[in-house]
């Protein structure tokens, strides 16, 4: 049986070494750019013909653009307005990497928890930059809620600090976590079914079912990290 | 675990950066205000449409508000019409049974004239007549010839006595 892991592992294409920096072109780095080049060949193609009534592709698109659109609208208000380029590649950004990792031998960058962490930390910087723009040292009232007795800033404090500052690794722990176990289940439960040989049927049944669980994840998880995003913007802008 | 091992964090993000750069530059300048402007245009023909049915809408109750002024404008000439000419229409009628009844008024004062007319003289042959019988009758009873003036005055006299 093939190593569960393995499908993880990275292997340079291109070696590259700026200033004793390690910067090779991976299959990583390859999906990554795959990714880009399927997202803005399906959005630009898709509407290219700028049809009143949408075919299939350019329907998707479509959908895809409101659906961003509207999550922005609902979590941020009229002041996500500037941020929806960004939330709307975040979430192309991780949808592809998701969807393109179900594809056999496809390496799944979101399954890299240095990927979805570096995701997760500019969502988090671009954040609380964006909190103190708006509202000077004012952004620090985040960390104490407002009526709470002066007293209970010394437990309150600390615990909303804490839980300001592992948003970023709630938001990169969670999707790393999903894709990599649902990865590791499908190559495992892959194995059983080839060393069971005849009665490998019901792992393989077992398999079907999971697969299609698994797409649901891969669009559930870009989901919850653009929404999460979302939120986390509508913090910053209109504190709680 | 491939995921926790340091060698290729440094090349990961690069091309994180990179590819994300990318991919947000492409979006921000290139696919997102396609999409954005062929939703933007399919709303402004929609919205067009609809201000265009509003007008139509409108303007077809005009016309109808138009079409029942001119209606009943028409509807009143035509009352106005048939209420004169009924008016003229009496008026002639009246007229000229005004002027028939003078004319047989008329007639029949002319007539009553020419009976009176005929009457008188029709008295006045009786008078003669009674004037030649007396005489006639006093000549053969008396054989005598009597004066006709006399006769004459004697039978006016009854005759005024009879009247």
């Amino acid at each position: 049986m093939a190593n569960p892991v393995e499908q993880f592992k990275i292997q340079p294409l291109v070696p590259i070494e700026v200033g004793g920096v390690n910067l090779s072109f991976t299959n990583s780095a390859l999906f990554m750019v795959v990714s880009v080049v399927l997202v803005t060949a399906f959005l630009t193609l898709s509407v290219r013909g700028r049809a009143m009534i949408p075919g299939r592709w350019q329907s998707l698109a479509e959908i895809l653009y409101e659906f961003v659109a509207n999550m922005i609208r609902d979590n941020v208000g009229s002041e996500g307005r500037k941020y929806f380029p960004f939330i709307f590649s975040l979430f192309m950004f991780v949808l592809f990497g998701n969807l393109l990792g179900m594809v056999p031998y496809t390496f799944t960058y979101t399954s890299h928890i240095i990927v979805t962490f570096g995701l997760a930390v500019v969502v988090f910087i671009g954040v609380t930059i964006i909190g103190f723009a708006r509202h000077g040292a004012g952004y620090l009232r985040m960390f104490f809620p407002h009526g709470a007795p002066l007293a209970t800033a010394v437990i309150l404090v600390p615990i909303e600090l804490i839980s300001y500052c592992s948003r970023p690794f709630s938001l990169a722990i969670r999707l790393f976590a999903n894709m990599t176990v649902g990865h590791i289940i499908l190559k495992v439960m892959g194995g059983f079914v080839v060393a069971l040989g005849v009665f490998g049927i019901v792992p393989m049944a077992f398999l079907g079912g999971v697969t299609i669980l698994e797409f649901g994840i891969a669009v559930l998880q870009a989901y919850v990290f653009a929404i999460l995003s979302c939120i986390y913007l509508h913090d910053a802008i209109h504190m709680h | 675990m491939p995921q926790f091992d340091p060698t290729f964090y440094a090349t990961q993000l690069f091309w994180l950066c990179v590819t994300f750069v990318l991919l947000y530059l492409l979006m921000s300048t290139m696919a997102m205000p396609k999409i954005g402007a062929v939703l933007e245009e399919r709303q402004r023909r929609i919205d067009d449409n609809l201000d265009k049915a509003g007008q139509l809408k409108a303007e077809a109750e005009a016309a109808i508000a138009l079409y029942e002024k001119a209606l009943a404008e028409s509807r009143a000439q035509a009352q106005d019409l048939l209420r004169h000419s009924a008016e003229t229409l009496s008026k002639q009628a009246e007229e000229r049974q005004k002027q028939l009844g003078e004319r047989l008024a008329g007639q029949v004062k002319a007539g009553e004239a020419r009976i009176n007319a005929a009457k008188e003289q029709a008295l006045a042959h009786v008078r003669g007549i009674a004037t030649e019988v007396a005489k006639s009758t006093a000549a053969k009873l008396t054989g005598v010839t009597l004066d006709d003036s006399k006769v004459s005055a004697a039978v006016s006299a009854v005759l005024e006595e009879g009247r």
